[in-house]
């Protein structure tokens, strides 16, 4: 028989009891004495070391700050630095009066009242004992006379500080944001996020753009120095020290020679254009016109300038790009023709009527065609090339809703792309759903859905209002056909110690279900626009590649809430916004683009010219003869004058022609 | 002749209390009254509380050593089953505090039912093995390892560590004195540290970061190093004959956190240096050795377990706190008995004093 398995001894039970009990006893008194143990070595071997450290402020921690990441474009051209500068810094609670320090300084180096007014803003940001910087930038002449009379002043020191600098400033100020002083909203998120600890000493953080959303990795690890400092709290030597991990660089998907030829093309104009790599989702350029100079942030703004780009008509702050929202107008009718294609609610060859204007059944109200003499009959493909509103009017009303709303959300319309920026708008792709949330507070006959709500959905007005963003990444979409990316700005993040580089992901995210033949007829009735017969049959004058491209008119909304009254600018105000979607070589797309420019009228009238040199000039290399001489960051040869007034004629020719979708009422 | 009333008075109050206990127990607050006040900025709003509540601890403490620790004992059932109750009802309803759930709250009042698990544990195991004292198997001692596996693990899922380990080492002792087979303590310690990497992957992020900052403070001096590379200089600093009472910088200038709590004992050490920690070491040591002669004494199967369970655990506070303060031990949550500032705390001791010295009585 097998023994029991003994959990217990089965010795005599006191004679175990005594035993277990000396053993436990013996047990807690040598723990005791490792405790003395090391008792004796923290305050008698290692008593003079730790007095060292206990003397007050004989050895501080002090923080030492890493370098921002760079941020640079796709060919490593440098859109943010960091560059060194002297700040003159006061500390309010060591200075023996403050408002007198200030004074007695101001005889010293030049403070502005702009100066006054920031040290004053950051003063109340503050904490007394925390040093606030009085004047940056400091001249060389300037920092070397405070230093000489820098016994006279307690409290008061000069600092060399890291300071951001974009060299592009407005070109990119709406990619790349701009970073600030650290307030107290920042503040209390790091507390929530536990990152405290590696800010300490931080002053500046991302506010917006890329410099936000890529905080983490621009800023880097702090480091620390064990300093002894004097009575005086002056350093004296460095005992230990741990270097900062710099910020990792972000090398961006972006091609600045692209980004500013198309900025300059804009010229003074407002407006939005975005340009994607539809084989990674890569963006190529971002530009929202106006932009603003991100300096002026940096080092904090005053109430006043503030207010004036706050109020100024042109909305300098507001991304266009990622949250302006306009009605797409007729670069919306190819990705209807996709949704009565998927539905079979016509065939490629089914011709129909598009005539001048088109009615309801029982209702004699007309829709009427921005040609005003109709454009007979058509076919999908040749409705898509001229553009015949009538001819949509009639898709739409027979599909319905219901049909398209599935269809045209593949195409990201509607939601946010998931590009890496903050604050990306949504956008609205109408349905009867989103009708009746979004007047919920209204009454039932305006939260209905009407069946007439479709018709001038059909050609791009009604509730339909996209970002730039979500139109070119829908032409990119249709480009691949149907492979979905999410769009990204940066390309890949190169570790600043080990040198890797983490790619932002270039995989498709989804397939649309859709027939590849109605790609192949789609995209090849958008090449057909800028062929002859096409609404942009002039931009397609002498291509050198295949291009594929879709005119648009947006009517414009009221001047928004808010804005000033400004009227030079009314009248211009309520011209109607030009839009042109558009992707090249047609067989196998390198770049695809969507351009909204402001009231600049109907059509290809402005954007169209645009977005044919921008690919002109990614395809080809070529510079628009107008801009020779005028880029920064691209080398050209000498002004031709004859070739950039043709140029110039050539786009003012293209502005005259005749509108292409003048939406009825 | 009938002696004074008050003299009666006085018998009737010392005649159940233990006079070396009493004695230890109260060099040791005497010390802590000091320690507080200097803590406390010298201000007397804590140390009133702590006169209150000690007040409070000691008629508990009069109580459990004046009733009959056969009557006492038949309490564990009820408590412990109602201690394992509020624990689940912790998992399901409890309060999440700072990123573990550990409170129950019972509308006017929040309570932290693993505190009652700390008394609760070693009374029914104690109480357990007295009832089958006579047919003890190997199928009780494993009855009594899930008696305290389970209230274990709800602890630390809330996740508390420290409360988690102590809670379980109070069952352990009194498995360790009925008699636990040698083979399988080591046996239990071997596996132990051979699972050691498979529980490291399944601690909380926190719980890794203090043990690696316990390791080399330094790798984290402005994070969560700070605490105990702070304490360390107050100790260090204290020297062998301390700065002095009232004349710790590192106390004074803010830097010890917690310093009324948890992190008391820096302060203590650095005021009074060694030789104070020594006398404190002595002190304690006192009090563990006079319960060990209870123990060797109790007359009931019972009376020893609980007597050792509760001299075993008070020790581990003592060396715990000090060990984590001194910078050899993790920062766990474990008060410095007596002396740290807290209601809880000290009632949870003299709870366990109290006792002790019913148990004494019993001999008699």
């Amino acid at each position: 028989m097998p023994r029991p398995t003994r959990l217990k001894n089965t010795r005599s039970d006191d004679e175990q009891f005594e035993l277990r009990l000396i053993v436990a006893y013996g047990f807690m008194i040598l723990m005791f004495i490792v405790l003395v143990g090391r008792f004796v070595y923290l305050q008698v071997m290692q008593h003079d070391h730790y007095m060292t450290l206990a003397q007050n402020n004989r050895i501080s921690l002090v923080p030492t700050l890493p370098n921002r990441g760079l941020i640079v474009d796709r060919n490593g051209v440098v859109l943010a630095q960091n560059y060194s500068a002297y700040t003159l810094e006061v500390t309010p609670s060591k200075t023996g009066g403050l408002d007198s320090t200030v004074e007695a300084l101001g005889k010293l180096v030049d403070i502005t009242p702009r100066d006054m007014k920031r040290f004053k803003k950051f003063l109340s940001e503050s904490r007394n004992f925390e040093p606030v910087p009085l004047k940056m930038k400091l001249t060389e002449e300037e920092a070397a006379r405070v230093a000489a009379n820098g016994w006279r002043f307690p409290g008061v020191e000069v600092k060399a500080r890291l300071f951001r600098d974009y060299p592009f400033k407005e070109m990119t100020s709406h990619v790349l944001g701009y970073i600030g002083r650290i307030n107290q909203k920042d503040q209390d998120r790091l507390d929530d996020e536990g990152k405290t600890a590696n800010y300490r000493g931080t002053d500046y953080i991302g506010k917006t753009g890329l410099e936000a959303v890529y905080e983490d990795d621009l800023h880097g690890t702090s480091g620390f120095e064990e300093v002894e400092t004097d009575a005086g709290g002056h350093a004296i030597r460095t005992l230990r020290r741990t270097p900062p991990i710099n910020g990792n660089t972000l090398k961006l998907a972006l091609d600045i020679r692209l980004q500013e030829v198309a900025d300059k093309l804009f010229g003074q104009r407002r407006g939005a254009l975005v340009a994607i790599d539809p084989q990674t989702g890569g963006v190529l350029a971002f530009l929202s016109k106006p932009g603003f100079d991100p300096s002026l942030f940096i080092d904090g703004i005053d109430s006043a300038t503030w207010k004036t780009l706050n109020e100024d008509w042109q909305k300098p702050m507001v991304n266009r790009a990622l949250r302006g929202v306009y009605p797409p107008g007729s670069t919306f009718k190819p990705f209807m023709a996709m949704a009565a294609l998927e539905t079979g609610t016509i065939g490629y060859n089914d011709v129909r009527a598009a005539p001048a204007f088109f009615t309801l059944p029982g209702s004699s109200h007309q829709f009427r065609d921005s040609n005003k003499h109709g454009n007979g009959s058509a076919n999908l493909a040749r409705a898509i090339q001229v553009s015949s509103d009538t001819f949509f009017y009639k898709l739409a009303w027979d599909m319905g809703i219901d049909k398209i709303h599935p269809v045209l959300s593949q195409f990201g319309l509607g939601s946010r792309t998931g590009i890496d920026l903050d604050g990306e708008a949504t956008g609205v792709l109408p349905s009867k759903e989103w009708k009746e949330k979004r007047f919920a507070k209204y009454k039932p006959e305006v939260r209905r859905w009407y069946p007439a709500d479709v018709v001038s959905i059909g050609i791009g007005q009604g509730f339909n209002a996209y970002t730039p963003l979500q139109m070119a990444n829908a032409v990119a979409i249709m480009a691949n056909d149907g492979n979905v990316f999410k769009p990204h700005l940066v390309q890949e993040v190169v570790d600043a110690k080990s040198g890797k580089e983490r790619r932002i992901e270039t995989q498709p995210t989804r397939q649309l279900p859709f027939k590849e033949t109605n790609f192949e007829y789609i995209k090849h009735a958008m090449e057909t626009v800028l062929k002859p017969g096409g609404t942009a049959a002039r931009i397609g004058v002498g291509l050198q590649y295949t291009m594929a491209g879709k005119t648009g008119t947006a009517q414009v909304v009221a001047i928004k809430q808010g804005a000033k009254y400004n009227s030079a600018a009314i009248s211009e105000q309520q011209r109607d916004h030009s839009w042109f979607v558009a992707f090249a070589p047609v067989e196998q797309p390198k770049i695809a683009v969507a351009v909204i420019v402001e009231n600049a009228g109907w059509g290809a009238a402005a954007a169209a010219p645009i977005a044919r040199a921008l690919t002109d000039f990614y395809m080809l290399g070529k510079v628009p003869a107008d801009l020779v001489g005028q880029l920064t960051t691209v080398k050209t040869g000498t002004a031709d004058p004859n070739a950039a007034a043709r140029a110039q004629a050539e786009r003012a020719a293209a502005e005259q022609e005749t509108p292409d979708a003048t939406p009825s009422p | 002749m009938q002696p004074h009333p008050l003299k009666r008075l006085w018998d009737f109050i010392k005649e159940p209390l233990d006079g070396w206990l009493m004695l230890f127990l109260g060099l040791i607050y005497v010390l802590s009254l000091f320690v507080l006040f200097s803590a406390d900025n010298q201000e007397w709003g804590r140390l009133t509380a702590k006169f209150g509540y000690t007040v409070l601890g000691l008629v508990v403490l009069w109580s459990l050593a004046y009733l009959r620790p056969q009557l006492v004992m038949n309490f564990a059932p009820p408590i412990y089953v109602t201690g394992l109750l509020l624990l689940i009802g912790v998992a399901l309803f409890g309060v999440v505090v700072n990123g573990s759930r550990r409170w129950l709250e019972l509308g006017i009042t929040r309570i932290q039912p693993s505190e009652i698990m700390k008394i609760a544990i070693p009374m029914m195991l104690a109480w357990f093995f007295q009832k089958y004292e006579l047919s003890l198997s190997w199928r009780h001692y494993l009855v009594a390892g899930l008696m305290i596996v389970v209230p274990g693990a709800l602890v630390l899922k809330q996740p508390d560590l420290g409360t988690a380990t102590l809670i379980m080492a109070a069952g352990f002792f009194v498995m360790f004195f009925a008699g636990l087979s040698w083979k399988l303590i080591i046996g239990g310690l071997v596996t132990f540290l051979g699972s050691l990497p498979v529980i490291w992957n399944f601690m909380h992020d926190y719980q890794k970061k203090r043990i690696l900052t316990l390791i080399d403070p330094m790798q984290d001096p402005l994070g969560a190093g700070y605490h105990i590379i702070q304490s360390m200089i107050a100790i260090g600093s204290g020297g062998p004959w301390g700065k002095g009472w009232l004349n710790g910088t590192q106390t004074h200038l803010d830097y010890i956190p917690e310093r009324t709590t948890d992190f008391i004992f820096a302060v203590y050490s650095e005021e009074f240096g060694l030789v104070g920690n020594v006398i404190l070491v002595i002190l304690y040591l006192l009090v563990i050795s006079r319960g060990m002669m209870i123990t060797a004494r109790a007359p009931t199967l019972y009376g020893r377990l609980m007597a050792g369970a509760i001299t075993l655990t008070f020790f581990v506070y003592a060396f715990v706190n000090m060990g984590m303060v001194s910078g050899i031990l993790p920062v766990v949550g474990v008060p410095l008995p007596l002396v740290s500032y807290g209601g809880t705390a000290t009632l949870s001791i003299l709870v366990g004093q109290g006792m002790l010295m019913g148990i004494a009585n019993q001999r008699k």
